[in-house]
Protein backbone atom coordinates (compact mmCIF):
# COMPACT_ATOMS: atom_id res chain seq x y z
CA UNK A 1 0.00 0.00 0.00
CA UNK A 2 0.93 3.37 -0.79
CA UNK A 3 1.31 4.96 2.64
CA UNK A 4 1.40 8.79 1.51
CA UNK A 5 -1.97 8.74 -0.44
CA UNK A 6 -2.48 13.05 -0.20
CA UNK A 7 -4.46 14.86 -1.77
CA UNK A 8 -6.03 18.31 -1.92
CA UNK A 9 -9.98 17.49 -1.39
CA UNK A 10 -11.83 19.29 -4.09
CA UNK A 11 -15.59 19.85 -3.28
CA UNK A 12 -17.20 22.00 -6.16
CA UNK A 13 -20.33 23.65 -5.78
CA UNK A 14 -23.08 21.06 -5.31
CA UNK A 15 -21.06 19.08 -2.65
CA UNK A 16 -21.01 21.73 0.05
CA UNK A 17 -24.23 23.08 -0.74
CA UNK A 18 -26.71 19.98 -1.24
CA UNK A 19 -24.40 16.75 -0.89
CA UNK A 20 -23.30 17.31 2.43
CA UNK A 21 -23.52 13.43 3.00
CA UNK A 22 -21.53 12.59 0.53
CA UNK A 23 -18.77 15.10 1.26
CA UNK A 24 -19.06 13.52 5.56
CA UNK A 25 -18.83 10.10 4.47
CA UNK A 26 -16.07 10.20 1.77
CA UNK A 27 -14.04 12.20 4.46
CA UNK A 28 -14.64 9.53 7.07
CA UNK A 29 -13.96 6.38 4.52
CA UNK A 30 -10.88 7.94 3.28
CA UNK A 31 -9.61 8.89 6.50
CA UNK A 32 -9.97 4.69 7.62
CA UNK A 33 -8.20 3.80 4.77
CA UNK A 34 -4.99 6.69 5.14
CA UNK A 35 -5.80 8.76 2.38
CA UNK A 36 -5.09 12.02 3.90
CA UNK A 37 -7.55 14.99 2.76
CA UNK A 38 -6.20 18.59 2.49
CA UNK A 39 -8.66 21.58 2.58
CA UNK A 40 -7.79 24.26 0.48
CA UNK A 41 -9.31 27.60 1.15
CA UNK A 42 -9.87 29.28 -2.33
CA UNK A 43 -10.97 26.78 -4.90
CA UNK A 44 -13.85 27.80 -6.56
CA UNK A 45 -15.85 26.27 -9.72
CA UNK A 46 -14.38 24.01 -11.52
CA UNK A 47 -15.49 25.75 -14.92
CA UNK A 48 -18.10 22.72 -15.99
CA UNK A 49 -21.24 24.53 -15.64
CA UNK A 50 -19.87 27.88 -18.15
CA UNK A 51 -18.55 25.79 -20.47
CA UNK A 52 -21.69 25.20 -22.96
CA UNK A 53 -21.69 28.90 -22.79
CA UNK A 54 -18.04 29.82 -22.78
CA UNK A 55 -15.40 27.63 -23.33
CA UNK A 56 -12.56 29.78 -22.37
CA UNK A 57 -13.95 30.99 -19.19
CA UNK A 58 -14.32 27.27 -18.16
CA UNK A 59 -10.77 26.82 -18.93
CA UNK A 60 -9.52 29.86 -17.07
CA UNK A 61 -11.63 28.61 -13.93
CA UNK A 62 -10.22 24.94 -14.14
CA UNK A 63 -6.29 26.58 -14.67
CA UNK A 64 -6.96 28.90 -11.72
CA UNK A 65 -8.13 25.84 -9.56
CA UNK A 66 -4.63 23.63 -10.46
CA UNK A 67 -2.75 26.24 -10.13
CA UNK A 68 -3.41 26.63 -6.57
CA UNK A 69 -2.97 22.89 -5.71
CA UNK A 70 0.43 23.35 -7.80
CA UNK A 71 1.01 25.94 -5.33
CA UNK A 72 0.77 23.78 -2.32
CA UNK A 73 2.26 20.94 -4.09
CA UNK A 74 -0.85 18.28 -4.42
CA UNK A 75 -2.40 16.63 -6.59
CA UNK A 76 -6.11 16.48 -6.77
CA UNK A 77 -8.77 14.34 -5.57
CA UNK A 78 -12.84 15.32 -6.57
CA UNK A 79 -15.68 13.76 -5.46
CA UNK A 80 -17.75 15.20 -8.35
CA UNK A 81 -17.50 13.60 -11.85
CA UNK A 82 -18.20 16.84 -13.47
CA UNK A 83 -15.59 18.45 -11.43
CA UNK A 84 -13.21 15.74 -12.02
CA UNK A 85 -13.88 15.51 -15.79
CA UNK A 86 -13.98 19.52 -16.53
CA UNK A 87 -10.21 20.11 -14.09
CA UNK A 88 -8.90 16.39 -15.70
CA UNK A 89 -10.04 17.70 -19.02
CA UNK A 90 -8.19 21.17 -18.22
CA UNK A 91 -4.94 19.79 -17.29
CA UNK A 92 -5.00 17.38 -19.94
CA UNK A 93 -5.15 20.17 -22.90
CA UNK A 94 -2.63 22.23 -20.91
CA UNK A 95 -0.08 19.68 -20.77
CA UNK A 96 0.34 19.44 -24.28
CA UNK A 97 -0.36 23.02 -25.63
CA UNK A 98 2.31 25.35 -24.46
CA UNK A 99 0.68 28.18 -26.19
CA UNK A 100 -2.97 27.42 -24.57
CA UNK A 101 -1.16 27.70 -20.92
CA UNK A 102 0.71 30.96 -22.16
CA UNK A 103 -2.82 32.48 -22.74
CA UNK A 104 -4.38 31.06 -19.80
CA UNK A 105 -1.33 32.71 -17.42
CA UNK A 106 -2.07 35.74 -18.64
CA UNK A 107 -5.78 35.37 -16.75
CA UNK A 108 -3.59 33.50 -13.91
CA UNK A 109 -1.28 36.49 -13.27
CA UNK A 110 -3.79 38.50 -12.28
CA UNK A 111 -4.69 36.52 -9.55
CA UNK A 112 -0.90 36.00 -9.36
CA UNK A 113 -0.90 32.79 -10.32
CA UNK A 114 0.51 30.40 -12.84
CA UNK A 115 0.39 26.75 -13.82
CA UNK A 116 3.14 25.23 -14.97
CA UNK A 117 1.08 21.15 -15.49
CA UNK A 118 1.86 18.58 -14.24
CA UNK A 119 -1.06 18.50 -11.67
CA UNK A 120 -3.05 15.05 -11.14
CA UNK A 121 -6.61 15.28 -11.16
CA UNK A 122 -8.32 11.98 -10.08
CA UNK A 123 -12.19 11.21 -8.46
CA UNK A 124 -12.26 9.36 -5.22
CA UNK A 125 -13.54 6.41 -6.42
CA UNK A 126 -10.52 6.12 -8.57
CA UNK A 127 -8.12 6.48 -5.92
CA UNK A 128 -10.04 3.61 -3.90
CA UNK A 129 -9.85 1.33 -6.90
CA UNK A 130 -5.98 2.44 -8.17
CA UNK A 131 -4.02 3.80 -5.18
CA UNK A 132 -6.02 2.33 -2.39
CA UNK A 133 -6.45 -1.39 -3.82
CA UNK A 134 -9.63 -3.64 -3.07
CA UNK A 135 -7.35 -5.56 -0.51
CA UNK A 136 -6.69 -2.64 1.83
CA UNK A 137 -10.18 -1.84 1.45
CA UNK A 138 -11.67 -5.57 2.58
CA UNK A 139 -9.24 -5.39 5.20
CA UNK A 140 -11.09 -2.10 6.48
CA UNK A 141 -14.32 -4.00 6.15
CA UNK A 142 -16.25 -5.34 9.52
CA UNK A 143 -19.47 -5.83 8.39
CA UNK A 144 -21.02 -7.94 5.51
CA UNK A 145 -23.74 -6.26 3.46
CA UNK A 146 -25.46 -9.47 2.10
CA UNK A 147 -29.18 -8.67 0.86
CA UNK A 148 -28.28 -4.95 -0.43
CA UNK A 149 -28.92 -5.37 -4.37
CA UNK A 150 -27.07 -2.16 -5.41
CA UNK A 151 -27.64 -0.81 -9.13
CA UNK A 152 -24.63 0.93 -9.99
CA UNK A 153 -25.26 4.51 -12.32
CA UNK A 154 -21.27 5.04 -13.35
CA UNK A 155 -22.72 8.62 -14.48
CA UNK A 156 -20.96 10.25 -17.94
CA UNK A 157 -18.27 12.14 -16.70
CA UNK A 158 -16.37 9.62 -14.22
CA UNK A 159 -15.32 8.19 -17.62
CA UNK A 160 -15.83 10.02 -19.79
CA UNK A 161 -14.29 11.81 -22.65
CA UNK A 162 -12.22 8.61 -22.37
CA UNK A 163 -9.32 10.48 -24.23
CA UNK A 164 -8.45 12.17 -21.06
CA UNK A 165 -8.44 8.90 -18.82
CA UNK A 166 -5.83 7.37 -19.79
CA UNK A 167 -7.12 3.71 -20.06
CA UNK A 168 -8.80 4.13 -16.54
CA UNK A 169 -12.20 1.64 -16.72
CA UNK A 170 -13.87 0.49 -20.18
CA UNK A 171 -16.48 3.16 -21.24
CA UNK A 172 -18.56 0.65 -22.97
CA UNK A 173 -18.06 -1.78 -20.00
CA UNK A 174 -17.21 -0.52 -17.41
CA UNK A 175 -16.34 -2.65 -13.83
CA UNK A 176 -14.57 -0.07 -11.25
CA UNK A 177 -17.32 0.79 -9.13
CA UNK A 178 -19.54 -2.59 -9.51
CA UNK A 179 -16.18 -4.09 -8.05
CA UNK A 180 -15.65 -1.38 -5.30
CA UNK A 181 -19.46 -1.69 -4.18
CA UNK A 182 -19.16 -5.65 -4.24
CA UNK A 183 -16.25 -5.78 -1.68
CA UNK A 184 -19.07 -4.45 0.85
CA UNK A 185 -20.85 -7.54 0.64
CA UNK A 186 -23.18 -6.33 -1.77
CA UNK A 187 -24.84 -7.64 -5.32
CA UNK A 188 -24.34 -5.67 -8.05
CA UNK A 189 -27.33 -6.14 -10.02
CA UNK A 190 -27.39 -5.54 -13.88
CA UNK A 191 -29.96 -3.66 -15.72
CA UNK A 192 -30.35 -2.26 -19.54
CA UNK A 193 -29.40 1.47 -19.31
CA UNK A 194 -26.67 0.86 -16.61
CA UNK A 195 -24.33 3.62 -18.66
CA UNK A 196 -27.22 6.16 -19.58
CA UNK A 197 -26.81 9.79 -18.65
CA UNK A 198 -29.05 11.24 -15.36
CA UNK A 199 -30.03 14.20 -17.54
CA UNK A 200 -28.57 16.46 -14.87
CA UNK A 201 -27.10 19.12 -17.45
CA UNK A 202 -29.90 19.82 -19.13
CA UNK A 203 -31.98 19.74 -15.81
CA UNK A 204 -31.80 23.73 -16.06
CA UNK A 205 -32.63 24.46 -19.79
CA UNK A 206 -35.52 22.37 -20.00
CA UNK A 207 -36.97 20.36 -16.79
CA UNK A 208 -39.31 17.45 -18.22
CA UNK A 209 -36.33 16.32 -20.67
CA UNK A 210 -34.33 16.03 -17.46
CA UNK A 211 -36.75 14.10 -15.40
CA UNK A 212 -37.60 12.39 -18.61
CA UNK A 213 -33.80 10.73 -19.02
CA UNK A 214 -33.94 10.19 -15.05
CA UNK A 215 -37.31 8.26 -14.82
CA UNK A 216 -36.22 6.00 -17.88
CA UNK A 217 -33.08 4.76 -15.50
CA UNK A 218 -35.31 4.63 -12.79
CA UNK A 219 -37.54 2.27 -14.26
CA UNK A 220 -35.19 0.04 -15.56
CA UNK A 221 -33.69 -0.27 -12.13
CA UNK A 222 -36.92 -0.79 -10.64
CA UNK A 223 -37.39 -3.85 -12.84
CA UNK A 224 -34.07 -5.35 -12.08
CA UNK A 225 -35.21 -5.94 -8.47
CA UNK A 226 -32.19 -3.71 -6.93
CA UNK A 227 -32.90 -2.26 -3.53
CA UNK A 228 -30.31 0.43 -3.97
CA UNK A 229 -28.94 2.84 -6.57
CA UNK A 230 -24.75 3.60 -5.95
CA UNK A 231 -22.95 6.47 -7.55
CA UNK A 232 -20.24 8.80 -7.03
CA UNK A 233 -21.70 12.22 -8.55
CA UNK A 234 -23.80 14.44 -6.42
CA UNK A 235 -25.23 15.81 -9.37
CA UNK A 236 -26.81 12.67 -10.72
CA UNK A 237 -27.84 11.89 -6.92
CA UNK A 238 -29.63 15.50 -7.24
CA UNK A 239 -31.46 13.71 -10.36
CA UNK A 240 -32.33 10.31 -8.71
CA UNK A 241 -32.53 11.12 -4.93
CA UNK A 242 -33.84 14.81 -4.78
CA UNK A 243 -36.08 14.83 -7.89
CA UNK A 244 -37.65 11.06 -7.49
CA UNK A 245 -40.64 12.56 -5.49
CA UNK A 246 -40.96 14.51 -8.25
CA UNK A 247 -40.57 12.27 -10.72
CA UNK A 248 -42.88 9.75 -9.33
CA UNK A 249 -45.59 12.72 -8.88
CA UNK A 250 -45.56 13.83 -12.60
CA UNK A 251 -45.18 10.54 -14.03
CA UNK A 252 -47.67 9.00 -11.69
CA UNK A 253 -44.63 5.84 -10.81
CA UNK A 254 -43.60 4.94 -7.51
CA UNK A 255 -39.82 3.91 -7.04
CA UNK A 256 -38.78 4.70 -2.94
CA UNK A 257 -35.32 3.54 -4.22
CA UNK A 258 -32.66 4.75 -1.58
CA UNK A 259 -30.00 6.56 -3.80
CA UNK A 260 -26.23 5.61 -1.77
CA UNK A 261 -23.13 7.18 -2.40
CA UNK A 262 -20.27 4.96 -2.85
CA UNK A 263 -18.47 6.37 0.22
CA UNK A 264 -22.37 6.07 2.44
CA UNK A 265 -22.16 2.35 1.32
CA UNK A 266 -18.35 1.53 2.59
CA UNK A 267 -19.15 3.38 5.49
CA UNK A 268 -21.96 1.17 6.71
CA UNK A 269 -19.37 -1.94 6.10
CA UNK A 270 -16.83 -0.43 8.11
CA UNK A 271 -19.59 -0.12 11.16
CA UNK A 272 -19.95 3.71 11.16
CA UNK A 273 -23.46 4.31 12.06
CA UNK A 274 -25.84 6.60 10.23
CA UNK A 275 -24.96 9.83 11.19
CA UNK A 276 -21.45 9.30 10.58
CA UNK A 277 -21.89 8.75 7.11
CA UNK A 278 -24.76 11.02 6.90
CA UNK A 279 -27.51 8.82 6.04
CA UNK A 280 -30.09 10.95 7.65
CA UNK A 281 -29.17 13.49 4.52
CA UNK A 282 -30.73 11.02 1.95
CA UNK A 283 -33.65 12.62 0.40
CA UNK A 284 -34.91 9.13 0.05
CA UNK A 285 -35.03 7.75 3.55
CA UNK A 286 -33.12 4.96 3.56
CA UNK A 287 -35.12 2.94 7.28
CA UNK A 288 -36.93 0.35 5.79
CA UNK A 289 -33.78 -0.92 3.53
CA UNK A 290 -31.60 -1.07 6.53
CA UNK A 291 -33.83 -2.88 8.88
CA UNK A 292 -34.26 -5.13 5.79
CA UNK A 293 -30.94 -6.10 5.88
CA UNK A 294 -30.97 -6.13 9.52
CA UNK A 295 -28.54 -2.51 9.92
CA UNK A 296 -29.34 -1.95 13.09
CA UNK A 297 -27.31 1.50 12.32
CA UNK B 1 -39.51 20.09 -36.64
CA UNK B 2 -39.24 22.72 -39.10
CA UNK B 3 -38.84 22.18 -42.86
CA UNK B 4 -35.34 22.67 -44.16
CA UNK B 5 -34.72 25.99 -46.49
CA UNK B 6 -31.92 25.94 -48.06
CA UNK B 7 -32.37 28.50 -49.74
CA UNK B 8 -30.95 30.60 -46.54
CA UNK B 9 -28.08 28.60 -46.40
CA UNK B 10 -24.84 30.44 -45.43
CA UNK B 11 -21.89 28.42 -47.34
CA UNK B 12 -19.42 29.79 -45.14
CA UNK B 13 -20.62 28.23 -42.27
CA UNK B 14 -18.85 24.61 -42.89
CA UNK B 15 -15.63 26.41 -42.81
CA UNK B 16 -16.14 28.36 -40.34
CA UNK B 17 -16.39 25.68 -37.73
CA UNK B 18 -13.92 23.20 -39.05
CA UNK B 19 -11.58 25.86 -38.00
CA UNK B 20 -12.24 25.75 -34.63
CA UNK B 21 -11.38 22.84 -32.21
CA UNK B 22 -14.95 20.71 -32.31
CA UNK B 23 -16.02 21.35 -35.48
CA UNK B 24 -12.45 20.14 -37.77
CA UNK B 25 -14.02 16.31 -38.70
CA UNK B 26 -17.90 17.05 -39.39
CA UNK B 27 -17.43 16.46 -42.11
CA UNK B 28 -16.49 12.93 -42.45
CA UNK B 29 -19.94 11.92 -40.76
CA UNK B 30 -21.69 9.74 -43.07
CA UNK B 31 -25.31 9.71 -41.54
CA UNK B 32 -24.82 6.14 -39.94
CA UNK B 33 -27.19 7.64 -37.12
CA UNK B 34 -25.26 5.80 -34.11
CA UNK B 35 -25.13 9.53 -32.59
CA UNK B 36 -28.75 9.46 -32.57
CA UNK B 37 -29.27 5.33 -30.84
CA UNK B 38 -26.45 6.13 -28.13
CA UNK B 39 -28.36 9.72 -27.50
CA UNK B 40 -30.24 9.66 -23.78
CA UNK B 41 -32.03 12.85 -25.13
CA UNK B 42 -33.00 11.71 -28.41
CA UNK B 43 -34.96 8.74 -26.75
CA UNK B 44 -37.49 10.52 -24.85
CA UNK B 45 -37.26 14.19 -26.92
CA UNK B 46 -37.50 14.15 -30.51
CA UNK B 47 -36.63 17.82 -30.84
CA UNK B 48 -33.16 16.63 -30.15
CA UNK B 49 -31.30 14.94 -32.80
CA UNK B 50 -27.73 15.14 -32.98
CA UNK B 51 -27.49 13.80 -36.62
CA UNK B 52 -29.69 16.13 -38.05
CA UNK B 53 -27.98 19.08 -35.96
CA UNK B 54 -24.38 18.09 -38.13
CA UNK B 55 -26.33 17.87 -41.27
CA UNK B 56 -27.95 20.93 -40.46
CA UNK B 57 -24.39 22.75 -40.03
CA UNK B 58 -23.03 21.14 -43.19
CA UNK B 59 -25.62 22.30 -45.60
CA UNK B 60 -25.19 26.10 -43.68
CA UNK B 61 -28.16 26.27 -41.93
CA UNK B 62 -26.45 28.93 -39.83
CA UNK B 63 -29.03 30.90 -38.58
CA UNK B 64 -31.96 27.51 -37.87
CA UNK B 65 -28.71 26.18 -35.52
CA UNK B 66 -27.22 29.10 -33.72
CA UNK B 67 -30.61 30.63 -33.08
CA UNK B 68 -32.18 26.93 -32.27
CA UNK B 69 -33.18 25.91 -28.56
CA UNK B 70 -32.71 22.66 -29.54
CA UNK B 71 -28.67 22.63 -29.78
CA UNK B 72 -29.18 23.56 -25.28
CA UNK B 73 -30.68 19.64 -25.12
CA UNK B 74 -27.20 18.00 -25.75
CA UNK B 75 -26.67 16.93 -22.22
CA UNK B 76 -23.03 16.36 -22.70
CA UNK B 77 -22.60 13.01 -21.63
CA UNK B 78 -20.28 12.05 -24.33
CA UNK B 79 -22.45 8.76 -25.63
CA UNK B 80 -22.40 9.87 -29.53
CA UNK B 81 -18.73 11.19 -29.32
CA UNK B 82 -17.22 7.82 -27.94
CA UNK B 83 -19.26 5.51 -30.35
CA UNK B 84 -19.11 7.92 -33.54
CA UNK B 85 -17.16 5.74 -36.19
CA UNK B 86 -15.98 8.34 -37.78
CA UNK B 87 -13.97 9.87 -35.19
CA UNK B 88 -16.21 13.18 -35.13
CA UNK B 89 -15.84 15.11 -31.65
CA UNK B 90 -19.45 15.61 -31.50
CA UNK B 91 -19.91 16.77 -27.90
CA UNK B 92 -16.87 19.21 -28.52
CA UNK B 93 -18.81 20.14 -31.47
CA UNK B 94 -22.46 20.91 -29.84
CA UNK B 95 -20.22 22.78 -27.03
CA UNK B 96 -18.54 25.17 -30.14
CA UNK B 97 -22.21 25.61 -31.15
CA UNK B 98 -23.01 26.76 -27.92
CA UNK B 99 -20.71 29.07 -27.30
CA UNK B 100 -21.41 30.53 -31.24
CA UNK B 101 -24.72 30.94 -30.35
CA UNK B 102 -23.73 32.61 -26.92
CA UNK B 103 -21.94 35.19 -28.46
CA UNK B 104 -24.70 36.16 -30.92
CA UNK B 105 -26.72 36.55 -28.14
CA UNK B 106 -28.59 33.39 -28.19
CA UNK B 107 -28.67 31.56 -24.81
CA UNK B 108 -31.40 30.25 -22.22
CA UNK B 109 -31.99 32.22 -19.18
CA UNK B 110 -30.96 28.85 -17.06
CA UNK B 111 -27.57 28.90 -18.47
CA UNK B 112 -27.36 32.10 -18.79
CA UNK B 113 -27.69 33.01 -14.96
CA UNK B 114 -25.54 30.00 -14.09
CA UNK B 115 -22.26 32.07 -16.19
CA UNK B 116 -23.48 35.75 -14.19
CA UNK B 117 -23.47 33.79 -10.61
CA UNK B 118 -19.84 32.01 -11.40
CA UNK B 119 -18.51 34.97 -12.86
CA UNK B 120 -19.45 37.28 -9.70
CA UNK B 121 -19.52 34.48 -7.28
CA UNK B 122 -16.68 31.62 -7.63
CA UNK B 123 -19.34 29.35 -7.29
CA UNK B 124 -23.14 28.33 -8.51
CA UNK B 125 -24.16 27.96 -5.12
CA UNK B 126 -22.60 30.62 -2.36
CA UNK B 127 -21.79 29.90 1.00
CA UNK B 128 -23.33 31.59 3.80
CA UNK B 129 -22.95 31.71 7.24
CA UNK B 130 -26.13 29.67 8.16
CA UNK B 131 -24.85 26.86 5.19
CA UNK B 132 -21.43 27.14 7.42
CA UNK B 133 -22.87 26.52 10.44
CA UNK B 134 -24.71 23.25 9.59
CA UNK B 135 -21.14 22.07 8.25
CA UNK B 136 -19.59 22.95 11.53
CA UNK B 137 -22.28 21.12 13.41
CA UNK B 138 -21.36 17.76 11.56
CA UNK B 139 -17.46 18.99 12.05
CA UNK B 140 -17.15 19.73 8.12
CA UNK B 141 -14.86 22.87 7.85
CA UNK B 142 -15.66 25.97 6.84
CA UNK B 143 -15.98 27.22 3.49
CA UNK B 144 -15.50 30.97 2.30
CA UNK B 145 -18.71 33.42 2.10
CA UNK B 146 -17.26 35.65 -0.24
CA UNK B 147 -14.58 34.88 -3.43
CA UNK B 148 -13.08 38.24 -4.90
CA UNK B 149 -10.68 36.21 -7.05
CA UNK B 150 -13.26 35.41 -9.79
CA UNK B 151 -13.70 39.13 -10.30
CA UNK B 152 -9.84 39.75 -10.65
CA UNK B 153 -9.84 36.49 -13.08
CA UNK B 154 -11.97 37.60 -15.34
CA UNK B 155 -11.17 41.97 -15.01
CA UNK B 156 -11.44 43.09 -18.74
Amino acid sequence: MNTSLRYALFLGCTIPARSRNYELSARKVASRLGVDFVDVEGFICCGFPVKSADKKSGLILGAYNLALAQKKGLDLCALCSSCTSALTEVAHHLSGDEALRKEVNESLAKAGLSYEGGVKVRHFARVLYEEVGKDRIKSALSRDLKGLRIATHYGCHYLKPSEIYDSFDQVEDPHTLDELFALTGAEVVEYGSKKRCCGGPVLAVDEKTALSVAKAKLDDIQASGANAIGLVCPFCSVMYDSNQKGIESQFGTSYNLPVLYLPQVMGMAMGMDKKEIGLNMNVVKTADLMRSLNLEI
Amino acid sequence: MADIHLENADPGFRKELAQQPGGEKITACFTCRTCVASCPIAAVNDRFNPLRIIRMALYGLRKEVLESDFIWLCSSCYSCQERCPQGVNITEFMTLLKNMAVKEGHVPSGVKAQKEIIKDQGRIYSIDEFDNKKRNKIDLPSLPTTCEVVKVLFAE
